[in-house]
């Protein structure tokens, strides 16, 4: 199955080597693995999604918090979520098919950031599907995508919860915790909300 | 000169912030932490630590080998539950620690080493001596750090200790740039002091837990104990024997277990897994509940996990969430230190008759003692069996032994009684040669007033005899038991059962023991029949200084009973009914 760890680890140098070498060991690949700053000083969040058993999931979530710089990680694949990916995509385009392209990006509600006479950039956000949707319909004209650019997933539990760390710390509201909220009707709640 | 002096200025350090050197730092933050014993070998990149050593009142052990280092450190670790503390300089200093790190590592040991490093200006650059030791030894370290700034060395070895003793202790490595070591910083103890430590989000013991662990207990017909090495990390004899007693449970035990519950207390069953005996193992195989405290169910005592204990419910006490459902599916897992997660348990259990289930595992022994190659007359032939049993009588179990790898091992484990915890002292997660000696110095310094033994093969022993000048030059009084087949017994063993006696790589020249330890100023003998062991063993205890006996025992004999890989628990090729190497001896 699908895991999507969720991590807040210490801005120090080496904590993506720690983790990655966690994943190396255990032989697994991460299919994808975003970092960017938190909302914490100090703090980076860390998004990694790989494909493992459920009881190896477990395992790596609990071998994940075992490292000293890791101060929290969730496993958040089964609990609604709000998941983005952003693409910036070249595509060649003269002045002429130009508005061809205008009006693809239109309809999968992507936005062109960059022009020149011979091509241009899209910026597209959204779940996989959608972004891959756009590569494919770009892609039946041949050789019109000169380079793709993906960022990963990046993902957030959907309403109030937040991270156990900043419930301990009294910043949060308290909430149930995930094994609890994972329903059916939970999973589908992740027909996703379209950003604006 | 001085070390009283020493002993007063460290102390007002402690509580004055003063201005000092990082090199100063590194010592006076180590005395902080409780150290009296550093085991290290200097060089370069370190030079400046040890230039300021003599300012503090920390003993230094000067070793031959940077893995003895990191050995005795684990030793002294093992024998008194202390921290051990290793020294080494950058680049190849470093690596030798490896092995010695990753053996503290697969057993939980907790220890600090402590590594100089070339210049931050040139990190990164191939200097002279310069490897990313860090990086080396980021699998094989509960933690490490890289420490290039003096006000930052306090902190970090602080926190070194803090993490190495937290959880489920670990080895943690502090690496310092030469430059930190060379600057001065204001040296403040208190304010260098880790933030306390996080809590972890899986480690609770929650309620429905213990119930459930509560009722299987109550209701189990025929349930066992797996005794592991987390009972005396954890401290928790007394818990364990109070559960066993009061429920009236079987217990068996791990190899890194033995100690920490009686070998002579009647509930006490013996090893269990690979060379454990089959009533240990059958009873396993048969037991419907498994109360596993502080073990990792090692595939060393699983045998094939997906023939383990198939009719039993298990419940797993383990402070490591990633331990938990690993190798072995669970029924309960109770998250937490073992005697605080038993001390919520036991108020939960109440008396129960186990009489039943015990006379069946009595009577499943048989007749394997008839086997036994110590109960067998003498047949002229010297066997390691016959040395682990008169070690054993003789120093009344009241030693501590520190075992090598192999056949010894093994033998260690099934005829050395162990009474009490952190008695035995051996390598069980990595196995690694050479583990004795360094290890048994390392006891020896932790606890003086012991007697202290090392027991291994002849093997293993050339991998780290050169520390035989450290005995000396400590001044140590330490035994050393070679057993002396003149092959790489276990691994022959292998070659016997699995590769048809194809015994390619396993013979074995060896220096004359007696003499390698004269040349050191060892005194020391050899024993080559059966009834010398008992006087040999006597002369070795009562002489003043380090003593060392080479036992030349039947070199193809085999440690019974055992597992093939592959196999279930069950499955075990029993003692020979005729040994055949005492039937042909008594042909002659
Ligand atoms: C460093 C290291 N290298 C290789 C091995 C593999 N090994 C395990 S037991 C053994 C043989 C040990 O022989 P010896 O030290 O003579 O002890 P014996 O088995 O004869 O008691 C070997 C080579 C090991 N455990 N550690």
């Amino acid at each position: 199955m699908l895991h999507t760890f969720v991590a807040y680890v210490e801005d120090l140098p080496g904590v993506l080597t720690r983790v990655a070498s966690l994943f190396r060991r255990l032989n697994i690949n991460i299919s994808s693995l975003t970092v960017g700053r938190s909302e914490r000083e100090g703090l980076s969040r860390l998004t990694l999604v790989c494909e493992a058993s459920e009881v190896a999931g477990h395992r790596i979530r609990a071998s994940l918090f075992k490292l000293e710089n890791i101060v929290d990680v969730d496993d958040i694949a089964k609990a609604p979520n709000v998941t983005r990916e952003l693409a910036l995509i070249k595509v060649a385009a003269t002045p002429r098919n130009r508005a061809q392209i205008f009006d693809l990006v239109e309809v999968f509600r992507a936005r062109i950031v960059d022009l020149t006479s011979e091509s241009l950039m899209i910026e597209m956000t959204g779940v996989e599907s959608k972004i891959e949707g756009l590569i494919e319909v770009l892609r039946e004209d041949d050789g019109r995508i000169l380079e793709i650019c993906r960022s990963g997933k990046m993902t957030m539990r959907r309403g109030h919860h937040t991270s156990s760390v900043l419930k301990a710390m009294g910043k949060a509201p308290d909430e149930s915790s995930l094994q609890e909220d994972v329903t059916e009707d939970a999973a589908e709640a992740n027909a996703d909300v379209e950003p604006a | 000169m001085g070390r009283n002096a020493n002993a007063k200025s460290a102390e007002s350090h402690l509580t004055t912030p003063t201005r000092l050197t990082g090199a100063e730092i590194v010592w006076a933050t180590l005395v902080g932490e409780g150290v009296t014993t550093v085991f290290g070998y200097p060089g370069g990149a370190i030079l400046p630590v040890y230039d300021a050593l003599r300012k503090f009142p920390i003993h230094h052990v000067l070793v031959r080998h940077e893995q003895g280092a990191a050995h005795m450190a684990d030793g002294y670790s093992r024998a008194s539950g202390k921290v051990g503390v290793a020294m080494a300089t950058s680049g190849p200093g470093a690596t030798n620690l490896v092995t010695g790190i990753a053996t503290a590592m697969l057993d939980s040991i907790p220890m600090v080493c402590i590594t100089g490093n070339v210049s931050s200006k040139v990190l990164g650059t191939d200097a002279f001596q310069e490897v990313d030791i860090t990086g080396i030894t980021l699998p094989v370290t509960k933690h490490n750090f890289l420490v290039n700034k003096t006000e930052d060395i306090a902190h970090a070895i602080r926190y070194a200790f803090q993490i190495a003793v937290s959880g489920r202790p670990g080895p943690v490595l502090v690496d310092i740039t030469k430059d930190a070591q060379q600057g001065t910083a204001i040296f403040d103890f208190e304010a260098a002091k880790p933030r306390a430590y996080r809590p972890h989000p899986m480690l609770h013991v929650d309620e429905s837990g213990l119930k459930h662990a509560a009722e299987l207990i109550k209701n189990a017909k025929r349930p066992v104990i797996l005794a592991g090495h987390g009972i005396s990390e954890s401290g928790a004899m007394e818990q364990v024997r109070t559960l066993a007693e009061r429920a009236q449970i079987p217990v068996a035990l791990t190899l890194l277990g033995l100690g920490s519950f009686p070998a002579s207390h009647a509930l006490n069953m013996g090893m269990m897994g690979m060379h454990g005996e089959s009533w240990v193992n059958t009873a396993i195989q048969e037991a419907d509940l498994l109360i596993a405290c502080g073990m990792r169910f090692d595939d060393r005592v699983t045998g094939t996990p997906s023939t383990y204990a198939l009719k039993a419910k298990k419940i797993h006490i383990e402070v490591d969430p990633a331990e938990v459902n690993k190798n072995v599916k669970v029924d309960v897992g109770l998250i937490g230190d073992l005697r605080e997660v038993l001390e919520e348990l036991l108020p939960r259990i109440a008396g129960r008759d186990g009489s039943a289930w015990l006379k069946t595992i009595e009577s499943s022994k048989g007749a394997v003692s008839v086997h036994d190659i110590k109960n067998l007359p003498d047949s002229g032939h010297l066997y390691a069996a016959h040395v682990m049993h008169d070690l054993w009588r003789i120093t009344g179990g009241d030693a501590i032994v520190a075992t090598d790898v192999g056949q010894h091992q093994m033998w260690e484990a099934q005829y050395f009684h162990h009474e009490t915890p952190r008695s035995l002292v051996t390598s069980g997660g990595l196995g690694t040669m050479g583990f004795a000696l360094p290890a048994a110095i390392g006891a020896k310094m932790a606890c003086p007033d012991k007697e202290v033994w090392v027991i291994a093969g002849d093997g293993g022993f050339q991998m780290t005899a050169a520390e035989l000048s450290t005995i000396v030059q400590e001044k140590l009084k330490i035994n050393i038991a070679i057993i002396n087949n003149g092959y790489l017994g276990m691994v022959r063993q292998w070659q016997e059962f699995f590769y048809e006696s194809n015994y390619e790589s396993t013979p074995l020249v060896s220096p004359d023991f007696v003499k390698l330890a004269d040349a050191h100023g060892i005194a020391g003998r050899a024993v080559t029949t059966r009834a010398e062991v008992a006087e040999a063993v006597n002369e070795a205890r009562k002489a003043p200084g380090a003593f060392l006996l080479n036992f030349m025992v039947e070199k193809e004999d085999s440690v019974y009973p055992m597992i093939p890989a592959g196999n279930a628990l069950h499955e075990m090729i029993r003692r020979p009914g005729k040994n055949p190497l005492v039937e042909s001896a008594d042909d002659e």
